[in-house]
């Protein structure tokens, strides 16, 4: 095929010459081999955290929220920072999936299966929170609008909390459907290459799914829709978050900044994570020729700027507290840099401002186990992020005679602890029974700046 | 009844690609291909008409948007009429955050279950996906052509346009 002229400033995307039958076998492999003795330790680890948080979840709702550090003062701590956290982590997974899609950045085709499972993983460990919060949450579905006989009373259609709940289920539900919508030609696959029952339960799941042209023009216009779709949503989802705290009075939370200061933080911290599980992912699972250097390259220069950014949020904050000249707003970035929590926030600073900045290097991007510590760090500080946003302005506020500090019992730290216990077993399980890369968008891609008879012949 | 069917195996995309289009030149019917993932310029080889999810989504997605400020407008203020925060009973903004939700709900839900049930997407652990036995979903490329006429010319335009087989095979 003389008319196929490949670009020498174009790089393959997928490393080691494969074709169509091998991206197939090394996707599917590890699925279909007995579980390696680290997967067993790492879910015996993660699986034991996650039940000492469900025993510390069953304590609180037994005893009631009392058991936890708040105060009279301080309303709200680690409880809405763990929400905070998990949901900025949910944001990537969308974020590759459907605002790379858009941009045609072909190279998120071996990372958008794993970043989207992430995502829906941080999104239920988020949603564990709020649920905890209501202090009986057997009560729960009162803050869905439904038909009852105390009224008719309805939900405040005007609070951002309500906008929440609307605004997390909905990106829970999309976010959900669009993994699987991605699942389904793998999902075949995978049913034709098992037996038994192993193959009944994936043919059900793949839902009958064969290929067909006529079936992948609809798939490819629903993929599209889907992500467009997805990607005003997930802006709006942070946007609403920022909200619960922007609409209030309180001097570092009432401010306009919040919407895009907190979208960009999230997707900062979601890149973060999905490095994290990725660098161990394609070591352990030997998918180095597939999540290449090449991939953790992207990933750490849309880190980077989406660190810079959030870098200029934290100047814009301090400047506008100077130079808005309002004494409360004045007093919290005072306390916030000189106050109790001081070593918080310079923690939260070097860890999100100054560490990140080392990836301006090549060599730095090249080597997989320092952009691991990177990115740990920054996972690190952006959960200090939220809680001195939340704790530093709410535990000296507008009466001196109400300050007071905030101390975590052991049994808020027991239950983050147990929420990335949930993470990371669920993510563990993903790893044991779906196919972790997209093996029908990887084949698409395959020959990205190769010849076009090197690969689909051949080898 | 069953489709009598020829089918062409093929090893690259750009090979289906042009025994499709050489197929339709040649006034021949193409049933189906299957294929492993969408390759592009196919829908157009095979002469199929583009998507019509699109118009399905906007309807959706504006029955979404029409339901969440009608009934939001409907319980704020006629059910139960609330004033929050001094603000006139029909100020809309506030409003809107739960309209785009609902509206972004709606036409995703309502896309994908248009997609899979147009296209007998439903779960069933007994059904044999179409032809798979060829390789379409792992690495082959399959062209199905119906069985008309002369099915000699048939076999010899696929095999010449780079099918590594050519079969006779049929769909219920």
């Amino acid at each position: 095929m003389s008319e196929h002229v490949v670009s020498t400033l174009r790089r393959p995307l997928i490393d080691g010459g494969k074709d169509y039958a091998r991206v197939s076998e090394d996707v599917c492999s590890p699925i279909e081999r007995g579980p390696t003795s680290a997967w067993y330790y790492s879910i015996a680890a993660s699986s034991t955290v996650l039940a000492i948080g469900a025993f510390l979840v069953f304590d609180q709702i037994w005893t009631g929220i009392g058991t936890w550090g708040l105060n009279k003062t301080v309303g709200w701590a680690f409880d809405i920072t763990n929400f905070v956290f998990w949901v900025g982590i949910g944001h990537a997974g969308t974020l590759i999936s459907a605002i790379l899609f858009l941009f045609r950045q072909r190279w998120r085709t071996s990372v958008n299966r794993s970043a989207e499972a992430m995502t829906l993983f941080a999104v239920m460990c988020a949603g564990v929170f709020p649920l905890i919060h209501m202090g009986r949450p057997w009560l729960a579905y009162w803050v869905f609008p439904y038909p009852n006989t105390m009224g008719p009373l309805w939900v405040n259609f005007r609070s951002p909390l309500l906008w929440d709940v609307f605004a997390i289920s909905t990106y829970f539900t999309v976010s959900a459907m669009f993994w699987y919508m991605g699942l389904l030609p793998d999902l075949a696959l995978v049913a034709e290459r098992a037996k038994g029952w192993r193959r009944m339960i994936y043919r059900t799941a793949s839902l009958g799914w064969d290929g067909s042209m006529r079936t992948w023009t609809h798939y490819e216009a629903l993929y599209l829709l889907l992500a467009g779709l997805a990607t005003p949503l997930v802006l709006s989802v942070h946007t609403i978050v920022s909200f619960d705290f922007a609409t209030s009075v309180l001097p570092g939370w009432h401010t306009t900044i919040f919407p895009p200061y907190f979208v960009d933080g999230a997707i900062f911290s979601g890149f973060a994570m999905v490095m994290t599980l990725m660098i161990i992912a394609r070591k352990v699972m030997n998918f180095e020729e597939y999540i290449t250097l090449r991939h953790i390259d992207a990933m750490c220069k849309i880190t980077l700027a989406t660190g810079m950014i959030l870098t200029l949020g934290y100047c814009t904050e301090l400047f506008f507290a100077w130079y808005g000249s309002n004494p409360y707003e004045r007093f919290t970035f005072l306390n916030r840099l000189f106050g109790p929590y001081r070593w918080f926030y310079y923690t939260m600073f070097i860890c999100n401002a100054f560490i990140p900045q080392a990836l301006w290097s090549k060599r730095v991007r090249a080597t997989p186990w320092i952009v691991f510590i990177i990115s740990i760090c920054i996972n690190i500080g952006m959960w200090l992020e939220r809680f001195n946003i939340i704790v530093i302005s709410l535990h000296r506020d507008f009466l001196p005679s109400s300050w007071t500090m905030y101390h975590p019992t052991y049994i808020e730290i027991g239950t983050l602890l147990g929420s990335f216990g949930l993470f990371f077993t669920a993510f563990l399980l993903f790893c044991r029974v779906l196919p972790m890369i997209a093996i029908s968008e990887v084949k698409g891609v395959l020959h990205y700046a190769r010849r076009p008879e090197e690969g689909a012949h051949g080898h | 009844m069953a489709t009598e069917l020829v089918v062409g195996i093929f090893r690259s995309e750009h090979d289906i690609v042009a025994a499709a289009k050489k197929a339709r030149a040649a006034g021949f019917t193409i049933q189906d291909a299957y294929t492993p993932f969408a390759v592009h310029g196919l829908d157009t080889a095979m002469g199929l008409p583009p998507s019509f999810l699109p118009l399905a989504c906007l309807g959706f997605g504006a029955a979404g948007l029409a339901t969440a400020l009608s009934f939001e407008y409907w319980a704020t203020r006629i059910d139960w009429p609330m004033i929050i925060g001094g603000k006139s009973y029909s100020a809309i903004p506030a409003l809107i955050p739960i309209g785009f939700e609902l509206t972004v709900l709606f036409a995703s839900v309502g896309s994908v279950l248009t997609f899979l049930l147009t296209r007998g997407l439903i779960p069933n652990p007994e059904k044999v996906p179409a032809l798979s036995s060829l390789g379409g979903l792992n690495d082959r490329f399959v062209l199905a052509l119906k069985r008309s006429g002369d099915a000699a010319a048939l076999r010899r335009l696929l095999s010449d346009a780079g099918a590594v087989e050519v079969k006779e095979e049929s769909l219920p």
